[in-house]
């Protein structure tokens, strides 16, 4: 094994980890919040990019102005998600939910169709896109940026729950909502808030991926099912988990691609699953996980 | 209830018996009969699926790739070995019986959205490898030159053919749940839906049941795929995706769990709508979505359950 191709395979995988453990924290505000698996979950990172490219190039719009308006127009959209189909179907059974969140995700990409059309765009990097030699090894200056942007969200949502009020309160109604209730927290708004926060991580991670992989209408699908993996490995639920499980599955299934004998890099796509359906049957409350899958 | 449930299925047997009859003379007849070959096909499946998600109440987000096992299994075996496409279809049934019958065992030990996204991550799985084990298949796109069935020197390739055999084996298949339904095993799986542990203590054996309803339902769906491998004479693993397998589960949902005939009228609805709504292929995706929250908003009882509350509500006021 040569050094600079395993740090290549290292990167890339560091790198597509880190918006795994984006989408895997986004499912896990929600999770947390209302135990609720939300299907439309990728649909949130497809529409942050869609809308970035439409802000930057057809509307010629400074970058970091799109970047705040991409974000809030996709936290709105999740916030009407919640308020629209979630918030009137309280105490519903699983499979309603599912099928609620689902047929959101269908008709998030039905409007991007509409919108936008079936093709592919992508976002110039934000530093270039000449790749960076390291050790041997060429790196997208982009990735640099999915790094660093992914770290700093992740750290500031640690803080956020840990250190404010607003985060504890969304904890407290996590863990016990009539208790939270009782202090004067409203569980109901804590679920539209988790919404609204999932929706504005995801269409961050939409938005800084988009110079390395092409957004188009169906992009949304795998990242999500695989974020969804990657919240499974680290355990469901655990803030810790979500981003150890990104980094873990993007980084396996990047050396696995690059060292798999020629002809079955195509298996890649099933790496994430193989893994999701390992650590199900076997620890299912994943790596750092609590341990209370059945009563799911 | 149980003479009901008899009556319904004869009914529905005569309906779609004749229904092809009137199309025939018609220009556009074999297009028709095409549409409603694709209902019944579909409703094999999803009758299984009515099975396991209304009555022994576990889902299942990977029903295409059983339909899809049974689809490439059959095609193979009929052009690899050669066999009859008579023989490949119960071998193919047989094979993914098996198959679903391993990944039940640990699956079905979830519940809930953890059952829907294992089920899910099978179905990813075996999309994969369909793709993926293109040296089997021989291309890239799938497996060519499926041989149709064929009775004596008659090959089966015409649309009212393939209707009645596809409507033969629809009937077997409903007359196999409905006398299910109304045994001790449908007591039991309705038991289980509604309290696992109280059917446990009622000597109902919960995990066997659950995985032969699985097992049942992934039958189904594999004679549904072997029918439709041979009738098409071609299959690609794109049919087989993610998509399908929501489709699936959402004509079960959005026509009703409370009975199988919910799962027929949804499958009925759902594939005839958009083979009408060509016009508006653009708005394909939001329609469909929008349906599937509008009806989980207002009717979460599915079709089935608005005609039959109305039904309940005029009886309460006579």
């Amino acid at each position: 094994m040569k050094l600079s191709y395993f740090l290549q395979y290292l990167a890339s995988g560091i790198t597509v980890g880190s918006v795994y453990a984006l989408v895997a924290l986004g499912f896990n505000m929600i999770y947390n919040a209302t135990g609720i698996i939300n299907f439309a979950q990728g649909e949130f990172v497809m529409l942050g990019g869609m809308t970035m490219v439409f802000l930057t190039g057809a509307l010629k719009l400074p970058m970091w102005i799109s970047f705040i308006v991409s974000v809030m127009s996709v936290t709105a959209v999740g916030a009407l998600l919640e308020r629209g189909a979630i918030y009137p179907l309280k105490g519903a059974p699983p499979i309603t939910l599912i099928i609620i969140t689902i047929g959101a995700s269908i008709l998030i990409r039905g409007a991007s169709i509409l919108i936008w059309g079936e093709d592919a765009y992508r976002l110039p990097g934000i530093t270039g896109d000449r790749p960076i030699r390291v050790l041997g090894a060429s790196i997208l200056p982009q990735s640099f940026w999915v790094i660093g942007v992914g770290a700093i969200l992740m750290g500031a949502l640690q803080l956020f729950q840990r250190y404010t009020l607003f985060g504890k309160a969304m904890r407290a109604s996590a863990a016990d909502s009539e208790a939270a209730t009782l202090v004067g927290i409203s569980p109901r708004r804590m679920t539209l808030w988790s919404f609204a926060i999932s929706a504005a991580i995801g269409s961050v991670a939409g938005i800084i991926i988009t110079p390395i992989v092409f957004t188009h209408y169906n992009v949304g699908v795998m990242l999500g099912l695989k974020g969804f993996c990657a919240a499974v490995l680290g355990g469901l639920g655990s803030f810790m988990g979500a981003v150890v499980g990104g980094f873990l599955l993007g980084v396996l299934e990047k050396l696995a691609v690059g060292f798999a004998p020629i002809g079955y890099s195509g298996y890649e796509n099933a790496i994430a699953f193989i893994v999701m359906l390992l650590i199900l049957f076997l620890r299912p409350s994943g790596i750092l996980g609590r341990g209370e899958v059945e009563k799911a | 209830m149980r003479n009901r449930d008899y009556l319904i299925f004869i009914l529905i047997l005569l309906g779609t018996g004749l229904i092809p009859l009137p199309l025939m003379p018609l220009e556009a007849g074999g297009f028709y009969i095409r549409v409603l070959t694709v209902i019944l096909l579909y409703s094999i499946i999803t009758t299984g699926l009515s099975l396991l998600m209304g009555y022994a109440g576990q889902i299942s987000l990977g029903h295409a790739a059983f339909f899809g096992l049974g689809a490439y299994c059959s095609g193979l075996l009929a052009v690899k070995l050669p066999i009859s496409p008579w023989l490949a279809l119960p071998a193919a049934v047989a094979g993914t019986a098996l198959v679903s019958y391993a990944v039940a065992i640990p699956v079905l030990k979830l519940k809930g959205h953890y059952l829907a996204m294992a089920t899910l991550g099978f179905g990813e799985i075996v999309y994969v490898f369909l793709k993926e084990l293109d040296w089997l298949t021989g291309d890239p796109a799938g497996l060519i030159g499926i041989p149709p069935f064929s009775l004596g020197r008659l090959s089966l390739i015409s649309s009212e053919s393939q209707y009645y055999m596809t409507w033969a084996f629809f009937s077997l298949v409903l007359l196999l749940s409905v006398s299910l339904i109304n045994s001790r095993v449908g007591r039991a799986l309705r038991a289980i839906h509604g309290d696992d542990l109280a059917a446990e203590a009622l000597g109902v054996n919960v995990s066997k049941l659950k995985i032969q309803a699985f097992v049942l339902s992934a039958v189904y769906a594999a004679l549904a795929g072997s029918l439709y491998a041979h009738f098409e004479g071609f299959i690609g693993y794109t049919t087989f995706n993610l998509m399908l397998s929501i489709k699936l589960v959402t004509m079960v949902v959005i026509g009703g769990m409370t009975n199988i005939w919910g799962a027929l009228l949804g499958t009925a609805i759902l594939t005839a709508l958009p083979q009408f709504l060509t016009a508006f292929k653009d708005y394909e995706m939001v329609v469909y979505g929008a349906i599937m929250i509008l009806v989980m908003l207002f009717a979460p009882r599915g079709l089935i359950g608005l005609i039959l509350r109305r039904k309940r509500d005029e009886e309460a006021v006579a």
